[in-house]
């Protein structure tokens, strides 16, 4: 088919000074092919490097926009108009708005990032908006550590890390951006160490300090999105309202024991946490991963997922986990997927939010989140140096061991019967009412639940809780016993 | 090398004073002469503050408004020869994302507003290998 090319004014000197230029082609690309092929300094003022089309260049056939029609493919008649159209863009305002023109790549860089690059899906645009692009990584624990390691890997230009604790010989298990070398070190100095000996070539950015709502809106404010890996339930709400209030997705993963899960919550497109999650679980329902315990892989896999969706959401994919949520058993070695509804009802993201401002998230969760025994003016406490000089002077003291029998094999206190949790009401004849009882776990928590228990089923004796548990055992009485 | 008058110029400065805080925006109409040269004729105001819908949009000037104000300069014999823009309490620079969305030979004049009115206008015309912007000359007449 024989068209018409106008050729816009400021392009002539591209196209030997002519206004107009007729091609045979099929189709609005075919015609646009040969066109700039004939006048090749021409394409690069229409197409980019991907040779797409720019996208302030629209093209008209006969004052239709093809994108309105079949695109490139749209197809021609003899006699037909190709009109070049350019959209003009904005400046300031609308710049902070779609952020920063994209960085450019080094020679080291594409080298490095080459088995991204040669995937269209990626290629030189998506490497370059992963440097564009700042990530806050709350915790730097077993979620966080494949969570860094990979995005530092894969080229993302600037990470935040928020932690505050320092690496201890526990974290090993699963954290494996700590090495044994750490030990003692500020968990944020070690994993900036890590990040920045698999890439050089970004930014990393470290903020001690725990997470609260006076600080999370300022830190949020400077990031594109946050990838929690918290493992409590108030820093989770806290970095859910804090998300959704400053407008950033959040990619949430959590663990525990053989279990995970994973979600991109993002109020502008979907579900957000407190839509699944309403209201936080009972205080001490719900055990942590120090309590319960986690297979040490896991939080790799769930990160590296936590990773994957973060990568994905920077490289505008499609398919990204938003109203999803995945359930991954790595006992069964099984995925399951919930389909997740944004909830109008919301408190924070719904269409009458109550909450429009941070609050005070341990309250909202009924707990001091960062106290791990829970204090109870009721509960009646002995430290573990008291309990062993009373030991040594012979007082007359049953010593009840409410763990699980597996870490009863891995350390236990002299002369004490071991009965687990979840039978201590059903076996609470084999405790004798008429001697004192001190009850003892991992670090008070279970054994403050167990006299709890105890004495609502009725136990009439006297209930002591070792406060600080075994643990505090070892730290203050006799290291020999091993921690765990 | 861009010519405008006096009169176009304070026009310019106008409306991006009036759309404040908001960005301006219009064309440039008039001839491309020998040498790259351009003499505006008339500058044709294009947005009137458009608020929140626009400060989302991407781009200031549709293509169907350019193909209106094209229309417009052939029935005059002329032809746009580049656009104006604000850059609300921004300098009067082009950023890198101006230079990804922009051809060469037009004119680029930009002008920072700010709340006690409008500062620096210049022009720019990007380079013809995309790399960069470089500053036009723009020579003021009292009258065309």
């Amino acid at each position: 088919m024989a068209v018409k090319i106008s050729i816009p004014a400021p392009l002539r000197q591209f196209a030997a000074g002519q206004s107009e230029i007729e091609v045979e082609a099929k189709t609005a690309g075919e015609a646009l092919d040969l066109l700039t092929s004939s006048h090749a300094g021409l394409r690069r003022h229409l197409f980019n490097d991907q040779n797409v089309l720019r996208n302030f260049v629209n093209i008209y056939l006969n004052d239709e926009d093809i994108r309105h029609a079949s695109g490139p493919s749209t197809p021609l008649k003899d006699g037909d108009t190709i009109m070049i159209v350019p959209a003009i863009a904005g400046g300031a305002v609308t710049e902070a708005e779609i952020g920063q023109a994209l960085p450019e790549l080094s020679n080291e860089e594409i080298m490095r990032y080459s088995r991204h690059l040669i995937m269209p899906e990626v290629g030189m645009q998506g490497q370059r908006r992963l440097k564009a692009a700042s990530v806050l990584m709350i915790g730097t624990g077993g979620l966080g550590a494949p969570v860094g390691m990979y995005l530092a890997a894969a080229g993302v230009g600037r990470i935040g890390i928020v932690d505050f604790d320092v690496v201890e010989e526990s974290n090993l298990q699963r954290q494996i951006i700590h090495g044994t070398k750490d030990l003692g070190r500020r968990k944020i100095e070690s994993a900036r160490d890590r990040l920045r000996d698999i890439n050089p070539h970004i930014e990393i950015e470290t903020h001690e300090s725990r997470l609260s709502s006076h600080n999370a809106m300022r830190l949020f404010k400077n990031y594109d999105i946050v990838v929690d890996g918290t493992d409590n339930f108030p820093t989770r709400y806290l970095v859910n309202d804090a998300c959704v209030l400053s407008g950033k997705p959040n990619v949430y993963g959590s663990i525990f024991r053989f279990e995970g899960q994973s979600s991109v919550f993002w109020a502008e497109r979907g579900a957000c946490y407190r839509c699944l999650y309403p209201e936080p679980p009972p205080p001490g329902l719900v055990p942590s991963c120090a309590e319960g315990g986690v297979l040490g892989v896991l939080p790799g896999i769930v990160g590296a997922i936590q990773a994957n969706e973060t990568i994905k959401i920077i490289l505008g994919a499609d398919d990204i986990l938003v109203n999803r949520l995945l359930l991954f058993d790595a006992w069964g070695m099984k995925f399951r997927e919930f389909k997740l509804r944004k909830d109008a009802n919301c408190p924070v993201c719904g269409e009458n939010p109550t909450v429009t401002e941070l609050i005070d998230y341990e309250e909202f969760c009924g707990m001091a989140a960062h106290q791990a025994p829970v204090e109870d003016t009721t509960l009646e406490e002995i430290t573990a140096s008291d309990l062993n000089a009373r030991r040594l002077r012979g007082d007359q003291i049953q010593i009840i061991d409410v763990r699980e029998p597996h870490e009863f094999e891995i350390a236990r206190l002299p002369g004490t019967r071991l009965i687990p949790l979840g039978h201590v009401v059903a076996r609470m004849n084999e405790i004798d009412p008429e001697v004192e009882t001190v009850v003892h776990c991992k670090g008070g928590v279970r054994s403050a639940k167990a006299i709890e228990a105890l004495k609502r089923a009725g136990f009439t004796g006297r209930l002591i809780n070792l406060k600080g548990g075994i643990t505090a055992w070892s730290d203050e009485v006799d290291p020999g016993v091993a921690k765990y | 090398m861009i010519t405008l008058n006096q009169e176009q110029l304070n026009e310019i400065r106008a409306h991006g004073e009036r759309d404040y805080p908001f960005e301006c925006c219009g064309l440039l109409i008039g001839r491309f002469e020998n040498g790259g040269q351009k003499t505006v004729v008339e500058a044709y105001p294009i947005s009137n503050a458009r608020e929140e819908e626009a400060k989302r949009n991407r781009f200031l000037i549709q293509p169907e408004e350019l193909m209106r104000g094209e229309a417009f300069a052939r029935q005059h014999k002329l032809d746009v020869v580049g656009f104006y823009h604000s850059h609300p309490d921004s300098p009067a620079v082009p950023s890198k994302y101006d230079l990804e969305h922009a051809w060469p030979t037009y004119s680029y004049i930009i002008v920072s507003t700010g709340s006690t009115g409008s500062g620096d206008l210049f022009s720019w015309e990007m380079e013809e290998d995309r790399s960069r912007f470089n500053s036009e000359e723009i020579r003021i007449t009292d009258s065309i």
